[in-house]
C-alpha cells in the first residue's frame, strides 16, 4: 500500500541527476537503476515512468502520457507516479 | 547451476584492486598484510579485457580501488575501458594522488561516481589516523573538484574508537563537501584492521550511542543526504550477509589478477584461487574451486544448516568464522546462535590505547 505522499508541483521537470542511469541489462534480466555503488531493480512500469523523466517533460505531462499509455484513471496514475518519484527523490536518485 | 549443485547467480558488482600502492597508512585497511608489489600489477589491456568479460557476465558496477587507484598512471585509460565496457564506474579513493586535472580527464572518460574516504572531521586527527600529513586538505580540495565537475560524491567515514563520538560532525562535513551520500563505515576486522583491532575497537556504549545518532541524523537530513551504515558486527546479534553471499553477487580482482570471492578470502587456508591470466572471468565465476567452496547452503554445519535465516545471512562471514574459530565452515561467531558466541564479546572487550601498526608495503 502506498502511503500518501506530498504532492509534486505540476510544472516540475523531474530528471535523473548526474551519476544515476536507467539501463536495460540482458544478463540481469531487466531494467535497473544504477546509482553510486547501488543497483535498484526497476519493473517495467517503473522503467516507463523513469524513462519519461528527461528534465524536459513536466510532471503533469508525464502523468497524462502514462494515463493514456496504460488506459488507466488519471487519479490512480497520479498517486502511483507521485509515490515512485518521491521515493526516488528521497534516495537522491531523482531531481524534482 | 554451479559445480556443487548450488544455484549460480550472476554477479552485480566487481571490486577492481588496481594496485596495492598507497601513500596513506590507515591502520584499518582491509587489504591483506602481504601486499602485491608494483611490478606484478596487471596492465591496462588486461584490465580492459577483464571489464569486457565482467560486463558479459552480468556485472553492472565496478569499484576502482586498491590501495590507491590514483597511483596508477593509466587510471584515465582504465576508466575509459570500464566505461566503454558499459560498466558504471565508482572511484574509491583517498584523494591523495588524484589532482583536479586528473579528475577532469576521468570525468571526460566517463567516470560515474567518486567516493572519498574521510578519516576524521578534525584535520589533525584525520592526518594522524591516515599516517599522512596533509591528507585532510587534499580530500577537501578534491571533493570541491568532484562537485564542480557535477560528479556525484560519497564520503566514506571509517568509524572506530578514535572518531566514533564524532559521527554528527562527520555527517556535517559530508554535507559541507557537497556529498549526496555518506557511509558510516564501522571498521570490519580483516587484514590490517584485524592486526590493529585492540587499538580500533569501540566500546559497546559507543556503538549503541552511534546507532542512536545515525537514526537521528537520518531523520534530520532525510532527502538531503543518504546515510548508509555498516554494522559493527562484534556487537551484533545476527551476522551480516557478507558480500551478499559467497560467490553470489560480487567478485574481487587483485592487482596481480587473482580472482577472489571477497577481499579477505586468501586468509582461509586450502582454497584454490584462479587468475585472469589463465582463465576467463566466466570460467572462474562458475568453476573456480574457491568460488564453489561455500556457495549455496550444502557446506553449512548446524545451527546454520537448518536455520530459517540461512538464505538471508548465509551464516555470516567465512573469513571471520575462520579468523575467530579456526573453522571456515563454522557459524560466524557474531551470531548469537553460534556456539562460542561469547568469545566475540570477550575479544571486543580487549581495547588498548597503543600506537597503530600503520599499513605499509
Amino acid at each position: 500500500m502506498n502511503e500518501a505522499r506530498p504532492a509534486i508541483a505540476p510544472d516540475a521537470r523531474p530528471r535523473l541527476p548526474h551519476g544515476v542511469r536507467l539501463v536495460h541489462s540482458e544478463a540481469q534480466g531487466g531494467w535497473v537503476l544504477l546509482a553510486p555503488e547501488r543497483v535498484f531493480k526497476a519493473d517495467a512500469v517503473a522503467a516507463e515512468i523513469v524513462k519519461r523523466c528527461t528534465g524536459e517533460a513536466t510532471f503533469t505531462a508525464i502523468v497524462e502520457d502514462l494515463a493514456e499509455a496504460y488506459s488507466a484513471p488519471r487519479e490512480r496514475i497520479l498517486a502511483d507516479v507521485t509515490a515512485l518519484l518521491r521515493g526516488l527523490a528521497d534516495k537522491r536518485l531523482l531531481e524534482l | 547451476m554451479a559445480e556443487n549443485g548450488a544455484a549460480l547467480y550472476k554477479p552485480l558488482g566487481m571490486l577492481a584492486e588496481l594496485t596495492h600502492r598507497c601513500p596513506l597508512g590507515c591502520p584499518y585497511c582491509s587489504n591483506p598484510l602481504a601486499l602485491d608489489p608494483r611490478d606484478a600489477e596487471l596492465d591496462t589491456r588486461t584490465w580492459a579485457r577483464i571489464f569486457m568479460q565482467a560486463a558479459a557476465l552480468g556485472v553492472l558496477q565496478v569499484h576502482l580501488s586498491g590501495g590507491e587507484p590514483g597511483a596508477r598512471r593509466d587510471l584515465a585509460d582504465i576508466v575509459a575501458e570500464a566505461h566503454s565496457a558499459g560498466l558504471y564506474s565508482n572511484l574509491i579513493t583517498s584523494a591523495v594522488g588524484i589532482t583536479g586535472s586528473t579528475l577532469e580527464k576521468l570525468a571526460e572518460r566517463g567516470l560515474d561516481h567518486v567516493q572519498i574516504s574521510i578519516q576524521d572531521s578534525e584535520p589533525e586527527s584525520a592526518d594522524h589516523i591516515a599516517g599522512y600529513k596533509g591528507a585532510f586538505a587534499r580530500k577537501r580540495a578534491l571533493a570541491a573538484d568532484v562537485v564542480r565537475l557535477k560528479i556525484p560524491l560519497t564520503v566514506n567515514a571509517v568509524m572506530h574508537r578514535a572518531n566514533i563520538d564524532r559521527i554528527e560532525d562527520m555527517v556535517t562535513l559530508a554535507l559541507e563537501l557537497g556529498a549526496s551520500r555518506v557511509e558510516i563505515a564501522h571498521v570490519q576486522y580483516y587484514g590490517w584492521a584485524l592486526k590493529n583491532r585492540t587499538a580500533l575497537m569501540p566500546s559497546a556504549e559507543q556503538v549503541v550511542r552511534a546507532a542512536v545518532v545515525v537514526e537521528e541524523l537520518r531523520r534530520r537530513h532525510h532527502g538531503q543526504i543518504v546515510i548508509d551504515a555498516v554494522v559493527p558486527d562484534y556487537y551484533a546479534r545476527l551476522p551480516k550477509p557478507c558480500v551478499g553471499g559467497w560467490g553470489r553477487r560480487s567478485l574481487n580482482v587483485t592487482p596481480t589478477g587473482k580472482v577472489l570471492p571477497c577481499h579477505a578470502a586468501e586468509s582461509i587456508p586450502g582454497l584454490e584461487f584462479w587468475s585472469v591470466r589463465d582463465h576467463s572471468l566466466a570460467d572462474i565465476w562458475a568453476n573456480s574451486p574457491a568460488f564453489n567452496a561455500f556457495r549455496g547452503t550444502d557446506w553449512m554445519q548446524e545451527p546454520c544448516r537448518s536455520c530459517e535465516r540461512r538464505n538471508l545471512d548465509f551464516g555470516g562471514c567465512r573469513c571471520q568464522a575462520f579468523a575467530l574459530t579456526g573453522d571456515a565452515r563454522a557459524t560466524d561467531p557474531v551470531c548469537h546462535l553460534a556456539p562460542g558466541h561469547e568469545m566475540v564479546g570477550a575479544l571486543a572487550a580487549v581495547r588498548e590505547d597503543v600506537p597503530y601498526h600503520y599499513r605499509q608495503m
